[in-house]
């Protein structure tokens, strides 16, 4: 098969009709553009929103919750192991949010290959006391380091300097909320009243801003010394150990293990954070649907144009058969000038949708709920741009499929009898 | 005796739309090599419709046609039509010349198609059949500024490029005023004469058949004078 003869032929039919085909690759070009910007600001924004929660929530979070125990003690009893057994008013069982033996599981999670990092958690409701007013507040105890390595602890400390939870002894940084309501600044001590009943009095060493401001309001952050000493418990006191895992989706299977192997509550991300997962691929489905509708919008226009190309060189369509140019070789020079606007209009309108997103990158974005984003979001991921590209070829190719059937089957007895 | 060419065996063709109608009523003949041949008939007795069935561009027929000894029934379209680039070579009454490509281009694209000769050689080729039609100083325009006794020349050369065993024409020279009608025919002539080139004409031109070697005289579908 000749191929060059049949691209040669191709060339020149596009050639004789360049302007109707510079509108069909202008419109495969801007359908492309709208693809891949489109696209990569969605795709941006989804990952802004999803590193909100997953950068600052552990894969794992193991901890013990205040609720009925799973088995009664009729479900044990043999006379009854066959019945079903109604319980009435059952109340949950006294049990302590310590984590038993959380030393020895924190040594083993380390130790476990699947396993990024660990940081145990002492959470504490507290009183926060401005004068005759009281709060109420949460003071979350941290390992600081660990905390900052696993989940960008830094990047929420708008004031002060996080490691100075670590270094000063009894120190504390207030969410912002708190931290306006209760008038304070940097290097003020304050009052905080213990569930058990004590005072103790704090140094402010830095803010902390989520982007949510309820948490703001309530949570506040020291270290776990700070916060086993506000509940006077000993150094063994950990009522959350955080797991981060170097692979996010096994995060359900890791759970159900953990639950198992040291019988404690166990939560993955995905579990605890469902709505996000929904709002994320919702967002994607709906970006990929109107890319794809301008896809196929710009593969009308291929068509169209096709037809009526083949109409406008019947005759030489017909003397190229009665030459000895086979249907088939009719249907290559057809799909191949589809597949030339395709692929022309397809690469321009990759670096057009690439240099859209990177304008769309320097638009500014400042907003007081998200801190450390300054400018829009945008992803380059290549997976974007290798859809679009494949897209564009599919379409031109399907649009191109119709006229170059009908082309091939272009009887020339027809035409000629005809003239 | 010559070689035969070309060979139809009880041809037979109808028309269903609009009415039930026999266009050729078992036709036999043959075509030997060397011959000028024309197939004269008036309008409508059915000699265009033969010939298209002879250039295998119509497969809708009974009976068989065989060329260079080989039958054309049950090929394929693809078959037929490597057939019709190879062996036949084809005039008809408008000259069909693609517009987007030069004089010379035109004359090289079925040789092209039959890859048989690289690309210079198909140049060099066809430059001697445009010289052989008097044309070959035109062979870099475009068709649309030659005239139409020049096209037709052209489409003749085309015609030539693969050294067919025969050409066939329809109403080669009914587009042309007399003169240069008179041009095409002495081509013809010449080709038929000095390259023993085999050659079917259909035609409803009595002056122009009666300078043919042999007349095929059809009327109502049926040869009533080979």
């Amino acid at each position: 098969m000749n191929y060059s003869l049949i691209g040669s032929i191709s060339l020149s039919l596009l050639m004789a009709r360049w302007k109707q085909t510079l509108v069909a690759a202008i419109g495969v070009t801007f359908s492309i553009t709208m693809f891949i910007a489109l696209l990569s600001f969605m795709s941006g924004l989804n990952r802004m929103l999803d590193g909100l929660i997953i950068n600052r929530t552990p894969h794992i979070r193991l901890y013990n919750e205040i609720r009925p125990s799973d088995v009664q003690p009729i479900d044990r009893a043999v006379q009854f192991k066959d019945h079903y057994n109604f319980i009435h008013s059952i109340r949950p069982k006294n049990e302590r949010l310590e984590i038993y033996n959380s030393g020895a599981i924190i040594q083993q999670l380390r130790k476990d290959p699947r396993v990024l990092g660990v940081a145990p958690k002492v959470t504490t409701q507290v009183f926060y006391t401005v004068g005759p007013i009281e709060m109420t507040g949460v003071i979350n105890g941290i390992e600081v380091e660990e905390e900052d390595r696993l989940f960008l602890f830094r990047d929420y400390v708008t004031e002060g300097n996080y490691i100075d939870l670590k270094n000063i002894p009894n120190s504390i940084i207030l969410g912002k909320g708190a931290a306006e309501t209760m008038l304070t600044n940097l290097g003020d001590l304050i009052q905080v009243t213990t569930s058990k009943g004590e005072r103790v009095q704090l140094k402010v060493v830095g803010y902390f801003q989520s982007e949510i401001q309820d948490i703001d309001k309530v949570q506040s952050y020291a270290s776990v010394q700070t916060a086993q000493k506000l509940l006077g418990e000993s150094r063994n006191y950990v009522t959350d150990i955080q797991v981060k895992l170097k692979d996010l989706n096994i995060a359900p299977v890791l759970a159900k293990e953990f639950r198992q192997l040291f019988e404690v509550e166990a939560v993955d991300v995905q579990t605890a954070n469902s709505q996000f997962e929904t709002g994320t691929s919702i967002r994607t489905l709906i970006s990929y649907a109107v890319g794809i509708t301008l896809l196929i919008v710009a593969g009308f226009g291929i068509y169209n144009i096709l037809n009526m190309m083949i109409y406008e060189k019947m005759d030489s369509i017909a003397i190229l058969k009665a030459t000895g140019f086979s249907g088939k070789d009719v249907n290559r020079i057809f799909i191949s000038i589809a597949l030339s606007i395709g692929i022309f209009g397809g690469l321009l309108g990759l670096a057009f949708g690439f240099g859209l997103a990177y304008l769309i990158d320097q638009v500014p974005f400042v907003t007081a709920a998200l801190p450390t984003i300054t400018t829009y979001p945008v992803d380059y991921n290549p997976r974007i741009y290798f859809i679009g590209g494949a897209f564009s070829l599919v379409t031109t190719y399907l649009a191109g499929y119709l006229p170059s059937r009908k082309a091939s089957k272009i009887d020339p007895v027809i035409i000629i009898r005809g003239k | 005796m010559n070689k035969k060419l070309l060979e139809a065996v009880n041809i037979s063709k109808y028309f269903l739309d609009p009415v039930h109608l026999q266009v050729l009523k078992k036709i036999n003949f043959s075509i030997f090599e060397g011959e000028f041949v024309s197939i004269m008939g008036k309008s409508g007795c059915g000699k265009s419709t033969l010939l298209y069935i002879l250039s295998t561009m119509d497969t809708d027929y009974e009976g068989d046609l065989l060329i260079d000894g080989t039958s054309m029934r049950n090929k394929k379209e693809a078959e037929l039509a490597r057939v019709r680039n190879e062996k036949i070579g084809f005039v008809f009454q408008f000259h069909y010349l693609l517009n987007e490509f030069s004089v010379l281009r035109n004359v090289m694209l079925p040789g092209l198609k039959l890859g048989r000769y690289s690309e210079e050689e198909l140049e060099s080729h066809a430059y001697e059949k445009l010289r052989i039609l008097g044309i070959e100083k035109e062979a870099v325009k475009k068709p649309n500024q030659l005239s139409g006794g020049e096209k037709q020349r052209v489409a003749i050369a085309r015609a030539m490029i693969n050294n067919p065993i025969i050409i066939m024409g329809d109403e080669p020279t009914g587009n042309l005023d007399k003169k240069n009608g008179e041009i095409v025919y002495n081509i013809f002539k010449e080709l038929a004469d000095v390259y023993n080139q085999s050659l079917l004409i259909v035609t409803h031109d009595n002056e122009f058949a009666s300078k043919t070697n042999r007349i095929i005289e059809m009327e109502d579908g049926q040869i009533i004078n080979a």
